[in-house]
């Protein structure tokens, strides 16, 4: 088989050997030399932005199998597989990029038999595990199918409704979590993120950014696939996800009066400039762009809205571990390149797998003579099916 | 009955025979070059720290209710009824965030290791088992690390401050910090100057509190979620069957939720 040279296959083998390079160095040489990580900040961007932000962009799943299986709102059936593609990598890969992460991976496994239910982190631990588990059953289906294994097909379709359940309860538990592992640091981390609300944040968030990414990733594969915009069903979720930027916007506003913090938030400084790029890409842009209606049921301004939020919640994630922190631990954190390579190389994986999966499996099933082309098309160029996933 | 560590920062004379002890214990190296450190780290648990003459020793507080051991997803570390913090190497996978809970900064990491370790003060629990002080304490030539029971140490704090009013602020670190620490510290000079994050800035509530109040829910979430979503998908579905059943659209199949 002749591989053609494309400029996105050129990026997409530089980003693994980058990332295969960090990788030797993670393990040849110890998270020392891979990171600059220490003992005043021992959390960077692999578990600031690989795993919490990761965990976040693959919310789309239980928001929309949520909406699709429990609220029965059948119109988004549509989107639920590439949805749901996307959080089973998003979570694999979050659990890849654990294994780096970890000082001793190999000791992944011991909070099956070592149990402290009281801390945050063996309970998210457990809600990660299982929700993978339950994302690898629901993404089954679409497997069985192609490979026409009715019985085993039967089987899990019949058990679709409880396993979906446990996937909402799940993600509910581990989303809000992610915000609660932070709860016992009042002291470390900045007012401006230190909440009790944190958990309430977290997950209301991740239904934010859930929907973001469903749209985002549906109007970019609509492009790379050549598939029909589904675009009634995205200004559907656009007003959702408007509602819910309220939500979240009116209880976080009324928590920083509630802890006095009103005026800090207009005291110039480098918390407050990070705190502004959050609250204006999270919240302020994307709102001011979805209430005007010609720009909500606009594809581009829906894409550009979604654009926004998920951009300025990963700057909510990243503020929360990594900026909150700096003035404690006294030092300005700045990642190595092993750690951006490594990242990077694992994103390119998920958006490597994506396009496999598209192109092998029925993801887009309405459109299965043109979907073919057109995932042959983007095996040819990794970058747009970099586009197409989920940040991970 | 629990036991503790009192530092008294006015009878320290910067000798670092504790620093030295500590090593010997605990099977590090010891020699001017490390002496020389004003860090802790993994291979230094304890620092006498110099700030213009005035003196404070660094170590881990061992917090009655650590927030290094309510972190720990597979408990690793374990506070003892003794008082010591311990750490169990072989139960660790490394994921760090008792160091990112300590309040104290105390938890240090192996970062040049492909196995690494959690490495703090432990309270030499082997030796306060065995009726011992902690090696620290039986090395300080000057009293200033004395090391018995926790209620006897605070009386005694609280006498030496009202004897001499004039050597001491009139604070005993670790009687309410946190929650209360089974290290206690006493000094003419504030704390923060040596990295102790100041007494007002730490909450007399145990920081485990903080997530407890939280993760206390969740066992009554998980069921009640699970009739409510259960509920849920029951009247959303209930009316197709309805209204499939009034012969309106047959939507029937879709009951099963799956296409
Ligand atoms: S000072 Fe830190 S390491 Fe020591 S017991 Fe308290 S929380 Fe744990
Ligand atoms: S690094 Fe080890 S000791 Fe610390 S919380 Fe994680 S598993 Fe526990």
């Amino acid at each position: 088989m002749k591989i053609k040279l494309t400029f996105w296959r050129v990026v997409f083998v530089v980003i693994m050997i980058l990332g295969a390079w960090g990788t030797v160095v993670r393990f040849t040489q110890g998270l020392g030399a891979a990171t600059n990580l220490s003992d005043q900040f021992p959390w960077g961007i692999w578990i600031g932005f690989d795993v919490l932000c990761g965990v976040m962009l693959a919310a789309g799943g239980f928001t929309l199998t949520a909406a699709v299986y429990i609220l029965n709102i059948k119109r988004w059936h549509a989107i639920v597989r590439p949805t749901v593609l996307t959080a089973f990598l998003g979570y694999v890969l979050v659990c890849v990029a654990l294994m780096f992460d970890l000082g001793r991976p190999y000791n992944i496994w011991h909070p099956l038999i070592m149990r402290n239910p009281h801390s945050v982190m063996f309970e998210v631990a457990y809600c990660v595990m299982l929700y993978t588990t339950v994302l690898a059953l629901e993404f089954s289906q679409i497997v069985l199918e192609k490979f026409k294994l009715e019985k085993p097909l039967k089987f899990i379709r019949g058990a679709l409704i409880p396993l979906v359940i446990v996937g909402v309860i799940l993600s509910t538990l581990h989303q809000s979590s992610l915000g609660t592992l932070y709860l016992i640091m009042p002291t470390k981390l900045h007012p401006f993120w230190y909440s009790p609300l944190l958990p309430v944040f977290f997950f209301l968030s991740a239904i934010a950014v859930g929907l973001a990414m469903t749209i985002f990733e549906s109007s970019i594969s609509s492009k790379v696939f050549h598939r029909q915009l589904e675009l009634p069903i995205l200004q559907e979720l656009g007003r959702v996800l408007y509602i819910v930027l309220w939500v979240y916007f009116v209880l976080r506003l009324e928590d920083l009066i509630n802890r006095g913090e009103m005026h800090s938030i207009f005291v110039p400084g480098y918390e407050m400039y990070f705190f502004w790029l959050e609250i204006v890409l999270a919240l302020i842009a994307p709102m001011i762009l979805l209430s005007i209606r010609s720009i909500r049921n606009s594809p581009g301004g829906l894409y550009l809205s979604a654009v926004l939020v998920v951009l300025g919640f990963i700057t909510n994630r990243l503020n929360v571990s990594i900026t909150g922190i700096e003035s404690w631990s006294g030092l300005h954190y700045v990642p190595k390149w092993t750690e951006y390579s490594i990242t990077a190389a694992i994103i390119a994986v998920g958006f490597a797998l994506f396009g496999l999966a598209v192109k092998y499996l029925p993801i887009f099933p309405e459109e299965k003579e043109h979907g073919t082309v057109a995932a042959h098309e983007s095996a040819t160029a990794p970058a747009s099916v970099f586009v197409a996933n989920a940040g991970n | 009955m629990s036991k503790a560590i009192l530092y008294d920062a006015t009878l320290c004379i910067d000798c670092k025979q504790c620093e030295a002890a500590c090593a010997k214990q605990n099977n590090l190296p010891y020699d001017d070059k490390v002496a020389a450190e004003e860090v802790q780290s993994a291979h230094k648990f304890t620092v006498v720290l110099n700030k213009n003459d005035k003196y404070m020793r660094r170590l881990c507080m061992h917090c009655d209710e650590p927030a290094c051991v309510s972190v720990c997803p597979v408990g690793a570390l374990q506070k003892t009824a003794l008082g010591p913090v311990t750490y169990d190497a072989h139960k660790c996978m490394g994921c760090r965030y008792c160091m990112a809970a300590c309040p104290f900064g105390q938890p240090k990491y192996e970062w040049g290791s492909l196995n690494p370790k959690i490495q703090k003060c432990i309270m030499c629990p082997d030796r306060v088992a065995a009726g011992l002080p902690t090696a620290c304490a039986e090395a300080c030539p000057t009293g200033a690390t004395k090391f018995g029971d926790r209620d006897a140490l605070i009386q005694e704090a609280r006498d030496r401050i009202r004897q001499n009013p004039n050597n001491y602020l009139p604070h005993i670190y670790g009687i309410e910090e946190v929650g209360g620490t089974s290290t206690l510290l006493l000094s003419s000079v504030a704390f923060e100057q040596f990295g102790l994050p100041s007494p007002k800035s730490l909450p007399s509530d145990p920081l485990p509190m903080y997530t407890y109040r939280v993760l206390s829910r969740i066992p009554d979430f998980v069921p009640l979620g699970g009739i409510f979503l259960g509920g849920v998908w029951w009247i959303t579905h209930r009316r197709e069957e309805v209204a499939a059943a009034e012969g309106a659209e047959n939507d029937a199949k879709h009951n099963g939720g799956a296409r």
